[in-house]
């Protein structure tokens, strides 16, 4: 019952986030903000982990693979497969959901309870739109690109740091990163990226969009917003890998 | 005009706003006055659609806003201006975007005209060079009139102001109901006041609607009220020792 009533309202609220919007200009200053505002802001995080988890993975692989029959280029091949499928557009989507799930539903919250959405609809403006509209664009417009910069620099950190600790030798591992690639898996990952993007913008908006009360009510739906936005990333996650790659 | 026919409202099982009806005339200040808890705010969001009302009618000029649809409510809302008891600015601007907002929404103005408007606005709530401060920066009187300059700033035919002078000092009071009443008269304004203070009620009460635990308990203009016979009302407008005393001095004199 309660599922049904969240679910019936979100498809509500995204309903009235893409009617027409009164106008454009306004819009796209808006967009032009959020994506500085939740994309850009999130940059120095994503390359620090990126960087650091593909120079793990590389040591972690090359200590690994013992066996003398696995060629040592297998760890670039390891590092770039775990990077481009998974990494990058799961884990690093579930960081950013934290981060601007967070963000999102408590900046919204927050003009819930001290009137501002109240007055945006007095003024005659669509206040889901104006407020949400511009937030899901930024998203799913610039998570491609954060994600993009977050493969390669996974895949870097994985080349400095297998040099560094002498893991592998930078011919396998160039060589090893470019074995048997396949460009089709690069659309599975950038589907799942922009069906992440559009899920943490639009869940963690609705939850800061109907929250009633006061600060206390705000934390929790920033809470809310986070939660829901990771378990839908991770169901989305196994639905997309199902369709995708059996 | 607008006119309320009967609206009634309920939170859960408590009635809050008990079959209330009156007519808000255009050209006039038109005032709702009652304690704390009334339920004037809870009538006022009800006349712009932020409730919904449980019962009865609400008309402005005629159309009964409550039945339209959204976009009719829409074309409606522009033409209100709003002040919130609490200010409701928009946290994330500065004063010139909050007061330049309703302007860029709705109208086609160039930036100089809308620059010029703002300015205009801002100094009509005394606010002038106040511009680039954000809300947050603001004490409190000033967020009250930051709000009042939005809310007129896209010239309103409906103004309605949630306790326009809560939080003021008497002197910026007074400037502030006399800047609401010519701004009423020199545009002919529907424009519907909350008020707690008496010396407004007095000035600028053209029209005033008494309410008591919900329910429309005097109607009247404000020099009327004075020699109301009502005990409830009396007690309101009396409540302060000190109004006691001038009240019973001033039946002395006259016996
Ligand atoms: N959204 C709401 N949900 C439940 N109850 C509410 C809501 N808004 C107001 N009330 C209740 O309705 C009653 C009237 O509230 P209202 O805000 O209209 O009072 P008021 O006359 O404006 O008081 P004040 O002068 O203090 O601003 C109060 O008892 C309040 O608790
Ligand atoms: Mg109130």
């Amino acid at each position: 019952m309660n599922l049904f009533f969240h679910l019936g309202r979100y498809f509500i609220l995204i309903k009235r986030v893409f009617s027409k919007p009164e106008k454009m200009s306004v819009y796209g200053k808006q967009m032009v903000h959020e994506i500085d505002n939740i994309g850009i802001s999130s940059l120095p995080i994503i390359a620090i982990i990126s960087f650091f988890m593909g120079g793990v993975i590389t040591i972690q692989s090359a200590f690994g693979f013992t066996s003398p029959l696995v060629p040592l280029y297998a760890v670039g091949f390891t590092v770039r497969e775990s990077m481009l499928l998974e990494f990058c557009p799961t884990i690093v989507c579930l960081i950013l959901a934290g981060k601007m799930g967070s963000n999102i539903a408590s900046e919204i919250g927050s003009m819930r309870i001290t009137e501002q959405i109240d007055a945006l609809e007095i003024m005659g403006i669509n206040s889901a739109g104006y407020l949400i509209l511009p937030k899901i664009l930024a998203g799913v417009l610039i998570l491609p690109f954060l994600i993009a910069i977050s493969m390669f620099l996974g895949i870097f950190g994985g080349y400095v740091m297998g040099i560094a600790t002498h893991a592998c030798s930078a011919y396998e591992y160039i060589f090893g990163i470019q074995y048997g690639f396949e460009p089709w898996k690069l659309y599975y990952s950038f589907t799942k990226v922009i069906t992440f993007a559009f899920l943490i913008t639009s869940i963690s908006s609705y939850f800061g969009y109907y929250t009633h009360g006061g600060a206390l009510e705000v934390g929790k739906s920033s809470t809310s917003a986070v939660v829901y936005s990771s378990i839908l990333i991770l169901i989305f996650n196994f639905l997309l890998t199902q369709l995708f790659l059996t | 005009m607008i006119e309320i026919k009967r609206i009634s409202k309920s939170f859960g099982d408590r009635l809050v706003v008990d079959d209330v009806s009156f007519t808000f005339e255009q050209g006039k200040t038109n005032l709702i006055i009652g304690e704390s808890g009334s339920g004037k705010t809870t009538i006022m969001k009800l006349m712009v659609g932020l409730h919904e009302i449980d019962k009865g009618e609400i008309l402005y000029d005629g159309l009964n806003f409550p039945t339209l649809e959204v976009k009719e409510k829409q074309e409606v809302r522009k033409k209100i201006g709003m002040l919130f008891q609490g200010g409701a600015l928009f946290d994330s601007q500065t004063l010139e975007q909050n007061v330049r907002f309703p302007l860029d929404m709705f109208t086609d103005m160039s930036p100089a005209e809308k620059i010029d408007r703002v300015n205009f606005c801002l100094e009509k709530v005394q606010l002038s060079g106040k511009n680039d401060l954000y809300p947050g920066e603001l004490s409190g009187g000033m967020k009250k009139r930051a709000a009042l300059a939005r809310a007129i700033s896209n010239s309103p035919q409906y103004l309605f102001c949630d306790e326009p002078n809560s939080g003021l000092d008497p002197k910026t009071s007074i400037v502030i109901d006399n800047l609401i009443q010519s701004l009423t008269h020199e545009f002919n304004i529907t424009t519907i006041v909350i008020t707690h203070d008496m010396n407004s009620v007095v000035e600028i009460g053209e029209k005033v609607l008494y309410i008591y635990k919900g329910k429309p308990w005097w109607t009247g203009n404000g020099k009327d009220i004075l020699k109301t016979t009502n005990p409830e009302l009396l007690d309101f407008v009396f409540a302060s020792g000190f109004m006691k005393e001038v009240f019973n001095a001033v039946k002395e004199k006259n016996g």
